[in-house]
């Protein structure tokens, strides 16, 4: 087939948007996952329109007798739950241009709201991290509460776009300790922001762009804690796939101790 | 775990999942207890105003606390209410004025209530958001006086009770002027070392409190940046954290004497051992401070409130009102008068070099472009006239009024007509490339980012048209949209007021609204964009500084009259019109007052900044070049 028919063909049919990779792993020192994670991915094309919403969760519980596991499910379903009845449900419905839509910001706002409500009162006790990036077409909007986290790999390139509201974090900020010093540090676990903490929880509200070619990475600490920046910029460089990128990100974590369980979703805008 | 006591609506909505269970007005507890409505909603808690029916002659208010506990688990059930049950006891036991009583607990249907004295009045944090300029040192003094003393109170308390939570929102000035501590987060459990562990407040908590650590000295640091937070005006929640001494209280505030400074950083030190080493000390430090009278706190007030005022460089005199912003170009400032002329003037003396005379008033501001300067006008005609010598070079007709502000770009003039189309004309030759339909008047001017533009018209909506002038997406806001959106380049986001009285936030590229942020009036003013910040007016009288990416207010600023006048931004200072006859120079970061200019009439028109001088208009007919 002459070069010429075969661009136009190829121009006439959609590439996906959006691939998706998706890894969750125990680790090799922790009994239980008590991490979460929830994926929604939708594809729509029709009237002249291609369209790609997506929605990724993931959640890191803790909390003694398997409340953390409890409180990160829990998360992680009540977020997905809001979300997709105050802007996926709105969007089929074409009513998201109208001024009495729920603004993407309060959406996020409210479902992890939700999400602490629920977590506080079912399962007291007991808290969990929580990053979610809600994905519509070329722009993510992430709500962040605790320390997993999220990752934007583009033009070799890696950024950290989630702060940790952990203690040490506060540390590093001050420039009490290092980065160093903080990755060893004792009570480099400690929160001072969960999600089931309860009343006047402060959320971390992010907008994004995902230019074609760039990979979003949201990880529990169980990854980032294993794996220095270098390494996960690396893999997200060299790796095929999305799904291939998750694969290698847990077996580096794992290769690095496991010490604690690892989640990684990999949301690749495709392009150049 | 803990005792809210608090006593107002908290600021976050609540989700409508929240308000399931709760309490109904009319609903009687204990055969006594009516509700009447909710004070507050948390995940823990619902406290309601209630009237105490024993009294039937008076309206005796109490407030009810009602612990929530829809734990799955009996045990963990038993533990929250054993815990409720413990805490309103020991509140129960403690009597001080700035504490409120507690009169009754019982259980009724598996939940647990607790009524307490109901305290009418606002908490600090809203005092200070509604106020402008400082609070008088001798006033926060006292404030600090009985701050030290109820922890005084706590801390002798056998055994000793931490507050934990000391911040201007859990503490209430009564209708008496006294403080009032609520919000006992008493039962607080830390865990050091372990995940899970949360520390009182962000901002206001010390560093030994994320290690789980609370003493006496850790109220005593809370108490002190408290204190630095009422003085200074600037919120610890949104500065690093713990950076009070990088920001010293006479830095922001002049007006406070060096020893009640000191006072206050002593409580703010970074190492427990080194701050007051009990609260009963500090106080007697405070009360050694107390002026020989404390009498006269109006005066003082008033007068750091009213700033001086500003001497303009010059003033020109137009026939007519001023309703819009001038323009610049190449040492000459370019006004429309609602007089039908265009004027241009020297800017740096405001000498009048030539006008261009059109036949109907010209509300929109005059677009410099090149070497030309378009204007519209009530005539239904827009015009291209030379910078320099004011002759005219093409006119374009419309079928209505032209009230928006043309915009150059591409080698193209933009601008929108009461005829309700937007057009796209040729610079060079005038003619008309292409227009765009819309549902009502266009009178709002176009915002031009990554080859997109952004309009709004009367009847609502706002849209986007790529250049070709395709809509790619429109917005429905429920009333007219006359202010003229902002493109942030950074967020991708567009900002735009409605007459709906909401701003909003919306994606670039989708139309999706992002945020939006309620005013209580109309919205006409057009926002500005600096640093992450959108500045704008309403006609409900405030300035409002909100977060580009969220839409969250950060600060506001009340004038007496409404804010049509779209503000400006230059060297950490915002310059806007007021319908009161004021032009205000604010500082963009604490959002008080630098000066303000008192002009003969309204201003709509909106200011425009060159070398360190504003020129703005006003209904006075006058034009003011101003030092910034």
């Amino acid at each position: 087939m002459p070069a010429a028919e075969i661009s136009q063909s190829a121009s006439q049919s959609r590439v996906r948007q959006l691939q998706v990779g998706h890894v969750s792993d125990v680790g090799l020192v922790r009994p239980h996952n008590e991490d979460a994670s929830l994926i929604v991915e939708s594809v729509f094309e029709g009237d002249q329109a291609a369209e790609t919403v997506g929605l990724f969760v993931v959640a890191d519980g803790m909390g003694g007798h398997q409340a953390g596991e409890v409180a990160s499910a829990l998360a992680a379903r009540i977020v997905a739950g809001s979300l997709m009845q105050e802007v996926y449900i709105p969007y089929l419905r074409q009513a998201t241009h109208q001024a009495d839509q729920l603004p993407l910001t309060e959406a996020l706002q409210q479902a992890v709201e939700a999400a602490n409500q629920a977590v506080h009162e079912q399962v007291p006790g007991s808290g969990t991290t929580l990053t979610c990036a809600l994905v519509l077409n070329a722009r993510a909007y992430l709500a962040h509460v605790g320390d997993s986290r999220a990752y934007l790999y583009y033009n070799q390139e890696l950024k950290q776009i989630t702060r940790d509201h952990s203690y040490v974090d506060k540390l590093v900020e001050l420039g009490q300790i290092s980065v160093e010093a903080a990755a060893v540090h004792p009570q480099r676990n400690v929160l001072y922001r969960a999600v089931g903490q309860g009343d006047q929880l402060e959320i971390d509200i992010h907008l994004l762009d995902l230019p074609p070619g760039s990979r979003l990475l949201l990880c529990s600490d169980g990854l980032w804690g294993m794996l220095a920046d270098s390494i996960i910029q690396a893999v997200l460089a060299s790796a095929r796939s999305p799904q291939d990128a998750c694969q290698e990100l847990i077996a580096a974590a794992n290769e690095a101790g496991g010490r604690d369980n690892i989640t990684a979703v990999v949301i690749e805008r495709v392009g150049k | 775990m803990s005792l809210d006591t608090r006593q107002i609506q908290p600021t976050k909505p609540t989700s409508p999942g929240g308000v399931d269970g709760a309490l109904a007005p009319g609903r009687v507890l204990q055969d006594r207890y009516e509700i009447m409505g909710i004070l507050g909603l948390g995940g823990m808690s619902a406290v309601y105003q209630a009237r105490d029916r024993r009294f039937p002659g008076v309206m005796k208010l109490c407030a009810v606390k009602e612990m929530k506990s829809h734990s799955l688990d009996p045990q963990m059930r038993q533990i929250a209410i054993q815990n409720f049950e413990r805490e309103a006891n020991i509140l129960a036991t403690l009597s001080h004025p700035a504490i409120p009583k507690v009169y009754d607990y019982f259980s009724e249907e598996a939940r647990s209530y607790l009524v307490m004295e109901f305290i009418e009045g606002r908490d600090l944090e809203a005092v200070l958001s509604e106020m402008t300029g400082f609070l008088p040192q001798e006033q926060v003094l006292e404030w600090a006086i009985q701050l030290c003393d109820v922890l005084q109170f706590l801390h002798d308390h056998n055994p000793a009770i931490i507050f934990r939570d000391m911040k201007p929102s859990n503490i209430m000035l009564d209708k008496h002027g006294r403080l009032r501590l609520i919000d006992f987060g008493i039962a607080k459990n830390f865990q050091p070392g372990q995940k899970g562990t949360m520390i009182g407040t962000e901002g206001y908590s010390p560093p030994e409190q994320y290690r789980g650590i609370a003493d006496q000295r850790t109220d005593i640091y809370a108490l002190g940046a408290t204190l630095h937070h009422v003085l200074t005006r600037q919120d610890p929640r949104v500065e690093p954290p713990f950076s009070f001494h990088e920001r010293p209280i006479q830095g922001a505030n002049p007006a406070v004497t060096s020893e009640y400074a000191q006072a206050i950083m002593r409580a703010l030190e970074y190492e427990p051992d080194r701050r007051w080493p009990s609260a009963e000390e500090m106080k007697r430090a405070l009360t050694t401070l107390r002026p020989a009278s404390v009498s006269h706190y109006g005066a003082r007030a008033t007068a750091h409130i009213d700033s001086g005022e500003v001497q303009p460089l010059w003033t020109f005199a137009c026939e007519d009102e001023i309703r819009s912003a001038p323009a610049l170009g190449d040492g000459v400032v370019y006004v429309c008068s609602y007089d039908h002329n265009l004027y241009a003037l020297n800017s740096t003396t405001g000498k009048f070099l030539w006008k261009y005379a059109t036949d109907g008033g010209i509300a929109g501001s005059p677009c410099v472009s090149e070497d030309r300067v378009i204007i519209g006008s009530d005539d239904r005609i827009v015009s291209c006239v030379n910078a320099q010598t004011g002759r005219i070079t093409w006119t374009c007709p419309t079928q209505g009024r032209v009230r928006s502000s043309p915009r150059a770009q591409y080698g193209h003039i933009f601008f929108g007509s009461d005829d309700r189309r937007l057009y796209a004309v040729n610079l060079q030759s005038g003619r008309v490339s292409w227009k765009v339909e819309a549902d009502g008047p266009v009178r709002s001017s176009v915002a031009i980012g990554d080859d997109l533009l952004y309009f709004g018209d009367e009847a609502g909506s706002i849209y986007c048209l790529d250049i070709r002038g395709t809509i790619k997406w429109r917005y429905s806001t429920k009333r007219a949209v006359t202010s003229s959106p902002v493109f942030c380049q950074e967020l991708q986001i567009v900002v735009v007021g409605s007459q709906d009285g909401t701003v909003y936030g919306l994606d670039a590229q989708s139309g999706w609204v992002v945020w939006r942020f309620r005013t209580g009036k109309a919205v006409i003013s057009s926002p500005c964009e600096a640093d992450g910040a959108i500045y704008i007016g309403s006609a409900d009288t405030n300035i409002y500084a909100l977060e580009a990416k969220t839409g969250r207010q950060i600060w506001k600023y009340a004038t007496d009259g409404q804010v049509n006048s779209s503000p400006a931004v230059a060297n950490g200072s915002l310059y806007v019109g007021s319908v009161d006859g004021m032009v205000y120079s604010i500082d963009v970061k604490t959002g008080t007052l630098r000066w303000r200019l008192h002009t003969n009439g309204p201003v709509i028109s909106s200011p425009i900044i060159e070398d360190d001088v504003v020129f703005i208009g006003s209904n006075d007919r006058l034009v003011y070049a101003l030092p910034i």
